[in-house]
């Protein structure tokens, strides 16, 4: 069903709206593209990705039901796990072979559906660890402070900054084990952003954060676009997905099947059939009847065929 | 033998010196990375037979003996490392016990004229005793021989270094990139880190610490035998690492120090009990299973201590119960 106002929240953004809502369409100013990939355990297709380009400078959504691949998809293009077919390729340059690690410094940084805090760090150490182009990591620079002390000193004030925005800043010198689901959330996104970003991929972010934080969260995500970041991210949280994201691909058993803006995308019949079952719209009154009726009719046959001697068999009313 | 001097003798010999090494070499793998090193002695081993034949067999001076010692025990590190650090953690568990039984039997089978089998390497402490400073020294100064207090001064001087050394790289932001790795190597990697490297530099310079264990251990012996490097000299130097405390510069050295003194200790006052004081009769405990008995006791003193201190003596017990997470 099209809406009439693009502009709107659940509408596609103004550099998207002439664009179809097919799967694998392509896009104006695509930062990430993936073709081909597909990945296999064992014998189950867990992905198998045609064609998607995400748009830069806005928030995708990625979404579908449990075991549509998801998260495999995600792993796929951070390069924590390797595709079996296909490539992608991030600001126009390939990432085949290339290890998560570069992938991040390139700055396409993720984060994890189990938030991987590290607990015994404190907050403010975990911060200072997401800074790239350390000095002191070297493990020659480490063991002399004097070359390593003024960059430590930026990227303490950074981390400093990032934690008051995310207000975080009371707990720095907490260890990060001992934060809530919800400030964990906060505080692997806040790391995220030391790496500098401009790809920030998050996997499930509202997953075991109470209501009060969504709001916050939501708040902290949006202002990632504002600053010209481009968000994509795997979620269920429909409300989520509704308020924020300018652009959704839907995912079911390993492939795309939809893309567009959000209120199109949740009247879209292939998505509902997606998440509810192709059946959903047949009366289950009339299935009910019409089984009952097969099953006695299968019963009298029986009856007539063998003497039943099952003593508990049951008669359908 | 006395119950004090003879703890302390012990606590403080050029033996202990060598597991003091082995276990801060463990504490840079185990404690600080989360790499478990089942194959201390393999490092240990090799950076003292690699001193030792270099010398005795070669002629190779003392310093350049050392050095190909190091030699031996970072390119034993790349070995280990390069199938392994890919994998899960347990793979490197698995390798480094089998290639420190590997090398164990290796240098107790293979090319006698060089190794001497069980009999060991011997005959390559002249160049070390000649730089001894303690020439007017009587033997028996402190209960050490004069050679022995030269072992141990240069000994606790390594010891010293190694310490200032992981101090200052586990405050920089080296040390922050591996503890990061101990906690969950994953998240390391996706904040851009190149955790491969980071773990290959950490199973290395834990291994060149350990040779250094190896080569002190030879020069107190004056020999280098394969039988010191079997896989109780790996668990002894974790024991005493958890002793300590895993993680704390210092908690090695103090776990291993307290470790041979408390073995002292109680064989000491095992022997004086049943001997010379005759409190616990011959029926119950003769002076030959003194020595199973002892290890048993220091046996429930660790589990003891597990039990009501798990984060050993210098560990942070907040930062222990944020495990149960």
């Amino acid at each position: 069903m099209p809406t009439d106002s693009s502009a709107a929240v659940g509408g596609a953004p103004a550099v998207l709206a002439d664009i179809a809502n097919e799967p694998g369409v392509a896009k104006p100013d695509p930062i990430l593209v993936a073709s081909g990939i597909t990945r296999q355990f064992g014998g189950l297709t867990a992905v198998d990705v045609e064609h998607l380009e995400v748009q830069r400078g806005i928030i995708t959504a990625l979404i579908g039901p449990n075991g549509a691949g998801k998260t495999t998809f995600f792993n796929l293009l951070t390069g924590f796990d390797r595709a079996d077919t296909g490539d992608r390729s991030f600001n126009g340059k390939s990432l085949k072979r290339v290890p998560a690690s570069r992938i991040a410094r390139r700055g396409m940084v993720r984060t994890f559906q189990l938030t991987k805090v590290l607990s015994k760090l404190t907050v403010l150490e975990n911060m200072r660890l997401g800074a790239t182009g350390q000095l002191g990591e070297h493990f020659w620079a480490g063991p002399f402070q004097f070359l390593w002390r003024r960059q430590e000193g930026e990227i303490t004030t950074r981390a400093r900054e990032l934690l008051a925005r995310f207000k975080l800043d009371a707990k720095e010198d907490e260890f990060a084990g001992s934060l809530s689901g919800g400030q964990r959330k906060l505080l692997e996104m806040s790391r995220a952003l030391m790496v500098k970003p401009e790809l920030v991929m998050l996997d499930e972010p509202m997953a075991g954060v109470n209501p009060a934080l969504k709001q916050s969260l939501l708040g902290h995500v949006k202002s990632l676009r504002e600053e010209g970041m481009t968000v994509l991210f795997v979620e269920h949280d429909m409300d989520m997905v509704r308020d924020i994201s300018d652009w959704v691909v839907v995912m079911a058993a390993g492939k795309v099947i939809a893309e567009g803006p959000p209120t199109a995308i949740m009247q879209d019949q292939r998505v509902i059939d997606a998440y509810l079952g192709a059946h959903h719209e047949t009366d289950i009154t009339e299935l009910d009847a019409e089984m009952v009726a097969a099953e006695v009719e299968a019963e009298i046959f029986s009856d007539m065929d063998v003497l039943d001697t099952r003593p508990d068999k049951e008669t359908p009313a | 033998m006395d119950l004090l001097t003879t703890p302390f003798h012990d606590a403080f010999a050029p033996l202990a010196i060598s597991f003091v090494l082995a276990a801060m070499g463990l504490n840079i793998h185990f404690g600080y990375t989360g790499l478990l090193n089942f194959g201390q002695a393999a490092f240990a081993a090799i950076g003292a037979y690699a001193m030792a034949v270099a010398i005795a067999s070669s002629g190779i001076p003392l310093f350049p003996a050392v050095l190909l010692g190091i030699l031996a025990s970072v390119l034993l590190a790349l070995v280990m490392g390069v199938p392994t650090l890919r994998l899960r953690a347990d793979y490197l568990a698995i390798v480094t016990i089998a290639v420190a039984e590997i090398l164990r039997l290796f240098f107790t089978t293979q090319y006698k004229d060089h190794f001497h089998a069980r009999d060991g390497v011997s005959g390559f402490t002249k160049g070390f005793r000649n730089l001894n400073p303690y020439g007017d020294l009587p033997d028996g100064f402190l209960g050490f021989s004069r050679n022995d207090l030269w072992v141990m001064t240069v000994g606790w001087a390594v010891v010293g270094l190694v310490c200032l050394f992981v101090w200052l790289i586990m405050r920089s932001p080296w040390g922050r990139v591996v503890k990061g790795i101990r906690e969950d190597e994953d998240a390391v990697r996706s904040l851009g880190k190149n955790v491969y490297s980071y773990k290959m530099q950490a199973l290395v310079l834990g291994g060149v610490i350990g040779a250094f264990g190896g080569f002190i251990g030879a020069l107190g012996l004056a020999s280098v035998q394969p039988d010191s490097f079997n896989t109780d000299f790996t668990f002894i130097a974790f024991t005493m690492l958890i002793l300590g405390g895993a993680a704390r510069v210092f908690s090695p050295v103090i776990g291993a120090v307290l470790f041979w003194g408390l073995l002292a200790f109680v064989q000491v006052l095992l022997s004086k009990l049943t001997g010379e004081w005759g409190i616990i009769p011959e029926s119950i405990m003769d002076r030959e299973q003194i020595g199973n008995v002892r290890l048993a006791l220091v046996g429930l003193a660790l589990m003891l201590l597990m039990i009501y201190r798990p984060q050993g003596l210098f560990g942070d017990r907040k930062e222990m119960a944020l495990d149960a997470h």
